[in-house]
């Protein structure tokens, strides 16, 4: 018998309009030393699925109608209140996708990691404190935090986004689990991070013999790591099996489609850049923001130099991909392109004329010209405009279209990206993330713009709605006769649209070449790093690089 | 900019979904039922009161409710309910204008401030912290004292004290704000800074806004009762619900409902401007379903 072994588990979450059936019917079973994978796409159910197992879900509006989850004899779902406790305690343990929220700001790392040693529900496993501080010292020290006897003090604030990941591991495995769950653990991390945070997992899975439940949506990531994969939608399991059957023999559609989703393989369009004639020239940009993240720094009136003297430029029809980590200063540059942000020196020219420096009245003739599509269709509409009005304001405001004929204009650019005229009416909150960028790229294209600056445009969504959305970009950049410039952290995605990239580190200008050129002989050290880190959706190569 | 102005009154607008959902909101709609009322009877009261507000009594005394006098009289026999119904007039119209006048200074200032941010924010609220600082009766004291005594002053007063909180609030709100996506959308698109304040920030304050002008409205009215208390606001034989309700307080014990009547009345405008509040705050809200 397995270790946790969940059989016929439903989940309703009883809300206002009706009934929804978060998790139908799944069964799946995990053992010590193992790896379940447990993908799928926003709202397939996969989270709340683990969230039952601790009892953390909100009852109501959730209710669990049928099933079990016996752990090592013991039903999860029908435990008391005070023995689920002592699961928690002992036996299981999570790690949350965002490692700053999951840690109090307050308290510094260290009280956070020997306040399950310390307080244990158990008293007779209770530790003092100095013999918890020990413990959690060395534990530190296991999962890579360097100097870890200094870093014990510190507060969450203090440490990198990948060293909280770490801090965090740290604190799941305090009590020695027995079964771990990763909920999308490495999804706000950096991909060279992710390789050593994923790296880190299994290891301490291995010395431990834990049993891990990894929820993700990449199946990237999940190819290297998982013994076995469940692919979930909308509540239902799709397939269970090995992963090596998952990814070379998938029987279910939705599982075909996930994988053929993914963004593989070079741009196939063919390169429209006319050559020799720049659409945007940015020369020696440097675009400063004053440090406010320290008192000292404040005081010392330091700067963080977020661009340090970048030239490019950007050739009309070309599509630029530009990528980096975050903090590279990738969506200043776009920012600063398009006069969004001050620019400390350097200039910007569109068209061969200069447009930095121009007053924000002298601008608008400009910025009919370039627009910009951004990363979180949640926060990039207006939620008090409808479909129509936000649509409506760039045309109108431009001139572009008067009252006569502006509910045909806005229809035509429905059309343009793919959305129901129908819902003219309805608010943003009403439609779902991938239809919510398509109302942002239709705002971005309303003015019939030269140059589309996309910072990150598919971060936010479901790989499927991601390669729908890709698509859309490129028939549009096809039909406008547009010039893109494509900012991104996934080099997968920026491989798929670019014809050229460029890669920022640091706030400078690293490498650039043509994107196969680049990807087949990168020159320097970091860009082989950041190639290399790529997760790939195929267990077999993806094994042979991770052991690499 | 003509042409926005004819689009915002093309179609599904805000505000006709607004309306919309709050006309299924029986609770809000009694709110504003309820004060709709008060509003009429108030404009009528000349006409329609029974007696007139300073016909005393004297013999009569403070008699309990009576077929002649619904509500009772006063210790001078003046009847209660004429007595209340002038005294809506002057609370109502402290509540509305004072609060209106709270409200655009506080709207407009939090959200300048808050929009334009640097040195024009350090600026501007520091001035609200040093309006905060003044000592509230020693302002409105001079004004009477440089102005006279006038009741349209009184308002201006009270409005010119309780837009501070307005504008903090909205501040605070806009700045958040400020940093979204859509605003910086708005931006690329070459919007004015003034057409993004007003189509893109202040809608999306509504919310907080609205549930506060509905603290403010009772407060102002229990501030007018407590400035004409000390005899600063305005004389009887004139009267408000709060005078009387202070009035009520001092007889409690002998003629309880010189106290209860007022009261009542207070409490029944404060829960309707409540339920109208939030039903408007509500119906304001997109992401609620419009069933």
């Amino acid at each position: 018998m397995a270790l946790l072994d969940v059989n016929g588990l439903k989940i309703y979450f009883h809300t206002r309009d009706g009934v929804v059936k978060a998790v139908d019917d799944v069964s799946f079973s995990v053992d010590s030393g193992e790896t379940l994978a447990i993908v799928g796409e926003s709202g397939s159910g996969k989270s709340v699925t683990c969230y039952s197992l601790l009892d953390l879900l909100p009852k109501p509006p959730a209710k669990i109608e049928a099933g079990t989850a016996m752990f090592d004899g013991e039903d999860l779902l029908t435990c008391s209140p005070e023995r689920m406790k002592q699961f928690r305690g002992n036996d299981i343990a999570v790690i949350f996708q965002d490692p700053m929220t999951s840690l109090n700001p307050f308290i510094t790392i260290g009280e956070q990691l020997i306040e399950p040693l310390i307080y244990h529900p158990d008293k007779a496993r209770r530790l003092t404190r100095d013999a918890a501080t020990k413990r959690a010292i060395e534990l530190l020290d296991e999962v890579g935090i360097v100097n870890a006897n200094a870093r014990f003090n510190c507060y969450a604030h203090e440490f990198s986004g990948g060293m909280r990941q770490r801090v965090m591991i740290a604190m799941a495995l305090i009590n020695e689990p027995r079964l771990l769950i990763c909920d999308e653990p490495t999804t706000a991390l950096d991909v060279t991070i992710q390789a050593q945070i994923l790296e880190l997992i299994k290891q301490l899975q291995q010395s431990r013999d834990m049993a891990v439940i990894f929820i993700s949506h990449d199946l990237g990531v999940v190819a290297g790591i998982a013994d076995n994969v469940i692919v979930m939608c909308e509540g239902t399991v799709r397939e269970a099996a090995d992963t090596e059957s998952v990814f070379y023999r998938t029987k279910d559609s939705y599982t075909k489609r996930l994988l053929a989703a993914i963004p593989e393989g070079a741009k196939t369009m063919a390169n429209r850049a006319e050559v020799g004639q720049p659409l945007i020239e940015v020369s020696h940009l440097k675009t400063y923001f004053k440090d406010y993240s320290s008192p000292a720094a404040r005081a010392e009136k330091r700067q963080v130099k977020a661009v340090d003297d970048v030239s490019l430029s950007i050739q009309r029809g070309e599509i630029l991909g530009l990528v980096g980590e975050s903090g590279s200063g990738k969506s200043t540059i776009g920012r600063s392109i398009m006069q969004l942000v001050p620019i400390t020196s350097g200039s910007v020219s569109f068209n061969g004329t200069p447009i930095s420096g121009l007053s924000s009245s002298q601008l608008v003739p400009w910025r009919q010209r370039m627009q910009m599509i951004f990363q979180d269709p949640y926060a990039s509409l207006n939620p008090r405009m409808t479909v129509y009005q936000t649509l409506a304001e760039p045309l109108l405001y431009h001139g572009l279209a008067n009252s006569s004929n502006i509910n045909q204009q806005v229809q035509q650019l429905m059309d343009d990206v793919g959305l129901a005229r129908a819902s003219m009416r309805k608010y943003p909150h009403e439609f779902s993330g991938g239809q919510r960028q398509r109302i942002a790229i239709g705002r971005a294209i309303a003015t019939k713009p030269e140059l589309i600056i996309a910072d990150e445009p598919v971060s936010a969504l479901d790989v499927t709605i991601q390669a729908q959305v890709l698509d859309l970009i490129l028939d549009l950049v096809e039909r406008h006769n547009l010039t893109m410039m494509f900012i991104s952290h996934d080099l997968s995605v920026v491989r798929y649209i670019s014809d050229r990239v460029l890669v920022m580190h640091h706030g400078v200008l690293i490498e650039q070449g043509d994107t196969e050129q680049l990807w087949a002989n990168p020159e320097q050290e970091y860009t082989k790093n950041l190639l290399k880190a790529i997760p790939l959706a195929d267990p077999r190569s993806e094994r042979a690089r991770l052991s690499s | 900019m003509d042409d926005l102005q004819v689009m915002e009154e093309q179609g599904s607008s805000l505000w006709r979904d607004a309306w919309i959902k709050l006309s299924k909101n029986y609770l809000a709609l009694f709110g504003l039922g309820v004060i709709v009322l008060l509003c009429i009877v108030s404009l009528l009261t000349p006409w329609i009161a029974p007696y007139g507000y300073e016909e005393q009594d004297l013999m009569l005394g403070a008699t309990a409710p009576s077929l002649q006098h619904w509500l009772g009289t006063d210790i001078f026999g003046r009847d209660m309910l004429t007595r209340i119904m002038y005294g809506g007039r002057v609370s109502l119209m402290v509540g509305f204008i004072a609060t209106a006048v709270a409200l655009v200074i506080g709207v407009l200032w939090g959200a300048i401030a808050g929009f334009v941010g640097g040195r024009v924010d350090a600026v501007m609220m520091r001035i609200v912290d040093i309006m905060y600082a003044l000592p509230f009766m020693i302002f409105i004291v001079l004004l009477m004292v440089v102005f006279g005594r006038n009741i349209l002053l009184l308002f201006l007063a009270i409005g010119a004290v309780e837009w501070l909180t307005m504008a903090r609030i909205v501040r605070s709100q806009v700045m958040s704000l400020r940093k979204q996506e859509f605003v910086e959308a708005a931006y690329s698109l070459g919007l004015s800074q003034w057409t993004i304040i007003r189509r893109h920030i202040i809608p999306n304050t509504l919310g907080p806004v609205i549930v506060y002008t509905t603290l403010t409205i009772p407060s102002v009215m229990l501030l007018e009762a407590f400035l004409s208390f000390l005899g600063l606001g305005i004389q009887p034989p004139e009267s408000s619900w709060g005078l009387l309700i202070n009035y009520g307080v001092e007889t409690m014990e002998e003629y309880p409902w010189l106290l209860i009547f007022p009261g009542v009345t207070l409490s029944l405008t404060l829960f309707a401007l409540n339920f109208l509040g939030d039903g408007l705050r509500d119906a304001l809200d997109p992401r609620t379903s419009k069933d």
